[in-house]
């Protein structure tokens, strides 16, 4: 299978490769939403975390990825969309614009559904530690 | 970046074609073109001839005689006949009934064994599918208490194609032979590279294929034993009754010579391959296993081919392992490399894993693979590995002592 230039220098280049500690410390810190999705035996795991400031605004946002290229494309490029967005904006991102960016044949249209998936599941991850989800308990400023 | 020079360790899959092979055939393309079943004419003598001395030298790799080999279009084709012609021929009802015999096969066969077997199944006949053990080695023992007073074939690779790992052949030969049961062999990764007598070995039927041997595509073999016992096969490709009236068809003429001259080469050249592909394999093996951490080998630690192994790198995904490592063309077991999305039945089947099935690469060496090659392609492997896992969730939470197996993971 031929990649495009674009997943290409997503892999060999990843923007945000990281983490804002290690798992236990970023699960204590209300700015950080942490969205993992996938499973080991289907062959793709997404970890996205976002740090977000107190006006909804996504400061900073790293990722991991065990999976094939086009998904640590998907990934890498979602970290570059999200950030500077509010969360609202982030979580209007589709799947379909990454498949788009990256050129991504059908077979890897999955790689792209992860990554919209990771967005949504740190924004929620965020929205309860905040204390702004719906029927979440108020957070203690 | 490809850069001009990729390391070709995918030998399992193809090999280079032996030039001398090349140079064999070349004649028979405009020259000496004509059909083998041309009788009447010089065009037709020499095309025959020249068939007859390749069924020679196909024969004599085996430890054959030159009427028990059939040419074929390649293995796939070898294993749906021997299959599919021996559970016709011995079928113990007629077409459109039930219990017409059993078969004994293997989970990690080839898929040219296990769908024949599967068609059988819905016409009648019944299968069992024995599962490998953790090493992925199939004895005799295993086969035995599968067998049952209807069992009237039983079908065992001689070495798996994506582990290299080695069955208890000429056994399994034996137990076939002492209760009458027709026994053939899947050898496309064994013969040519590992010593090969069917008599000794006690086979009824073998397949082999020409371009796993440097030899051309397109063109295989299957022995059909003739004596103690003779074994009859119906056809499956009825008209001119080539080769024996087993396989019609024109013969493939330069693809014979092409496969009798491979087989010819590895006869005279395999016993001094084996080392050098064993230290290449072993070089590969103890370096990848000792500077990568959590990196294992498939399959049974020293009972496989010297030129195949199989590595599962965790935490790694195995097509972007390829994609880190795009100078080195080699096959894995990841899901994402097969059009199917589904990891390799053949690891599944040994109980490693998806995970690891995900993780793992297949490197196969051969003729051509230098020393140097196998140095350059270690640096490529633990550099892509190093990198992928600073990439990795999965590698994070087993640095910190986390049970990935713990997680109630999104599957999808």
């Amino acid at each position: 299978m031929a990649y495009s230039t674009k997943v290409i220098d997503h892999y060999e280049n990843p923007r945000n490769v990281g983490s804002f500690g290690s798992s236990k410390e970023v699960a204590a810190r209300r700015d950080i939403g942490i969205g993992i999705v996938g499973a080991p035996e289907c062959g793709d795991v997404m970890q996205l975390q976002i740090r977000v400031n107190d006006q909804g605004v996504i400061e900073d946002a790293k990722f991991k990825c065990f999976g094939c290229g086009s998904a640590i494309a998907s990934s890498s490029l979602a970290t570059e969309w999200i950030k500077g967005k509010s969360v609202d904006d982030a979580l209007s991102i589709k799947n379909t614009q990454i498949v788009e960016e990256l050129s991504l044949p059908p077979v890897k249209i999955h790689c792209s559904v992860l990554a919209e998936d990771s967005i949504r599941s740190a924004i929620d991850d965020w929205k309860k530690k905040s204390g702004r989800a719906a029927g979440a308990a108020p957070a203690h400023a | 970046m490809t850069s001009k020079n990729p390391i070709y360790l995918d030998n399992a899959a193809s090999t280079r074609c032996d030039p001398r092979v090349v140079e064999a055939m070349l004649p028979y393309f405009s020259e000496k073109f004509g059909n083998a079943g041309s009788r009447n004419h010089s065009f037709g003598w020499a095309a025959e001839d020249a068939i007859e001395a390749a069924r020679e030298q196909c024969a004599a790799l085996i430890g054959a005689q030159a009427k028990e080999v059939i040419f074929t279009s390649g293995a796939t084709e070898s294993n749906n006949l021997a299959i599919k012609g021996a559970a016709q021929m011995y079928a113990r009802a007629p077409m459109g009934q039930s219990n017409r015999g059993h078969i004994v096969t293997v989970a990690h066969e080839h898929k040219a064994v296990l769908d024949p077997v599967h068609r059988l199944e819905r016409e009648g006949f019944t299968a069992t599918f024995l599962q490998p053990p953790a090493d992925g080695v199939i004895t005799k023992a295993m086969v035995e208490a599968a067998l049952r007073p209807d069992t009237i074939l039983v079908s065992v690779m001689w070495a798996n194609n994506e582990l290299g790992t080695i069955n208890e052949v000429p056994e399994i030969g034996r137990l076939c032979h002492s209760r009458d049961i027709v026994f053939h062999t899947d050898a496309t990764q064994w013969a040519g590279k590992m010593p090969t007598n069917v008599e000794a070995d006690s086979i009824d039927l073998l397949s082999w294929s020409g371009h796993k041997i440097y030899g051309p595509k397109g063109v295989g073999g299957l022995y059909v034993r003739r004596r103690k016992p003779r074994v009859r096969l119906e056809a499956l490709l009825d008209g001119g009754g080539q080769e024996r009236g087993m396989r019609s068809g024109t013969q493939n003429v330069t693809g014979i010579i092409g496969f009798g001259k491979a087989c010819e080469l590895c006869q005279h050249e395999a016993d001094s391959e084996r080392p050098r592909l064993l230290a290449m394999r072993s070089k590969l093996e103890s370096e990848l296993t000792s500077r990568l951490d959590v990196t294992q080998v498939n399959g049974h630690a020293s009972r496989r081919l010297p030129g195949i192994t199989n590595i599962s790198f965790a935490f790694v995904e195995g097509e972007s392992l390829m994609m880190g490592v795009r100078d080195i063309a080699c096959s894995s077991g990841s899901a994402c490399t097969s059009a199917s999305l589904e990891p390799s039945y053949v690891l599944k089947s040994l109980g490693i894993g998806d995970e690891m099935a995900h993780s793992s690469l297949r490197l196969s060496m051969g003729r051509w693979t230098q020393p140097a090659e196998i140095d350059r392609a270690i640096e490529l492997i633990v550099g892509a590995v190093t990198h992928l896992r600073t990439l990795s969730p999965l590698y994070d939470l087993h640095k910190e002592g986390v049970d990935l197996t713990k997680i109630q993971w999104q599957s999808h």
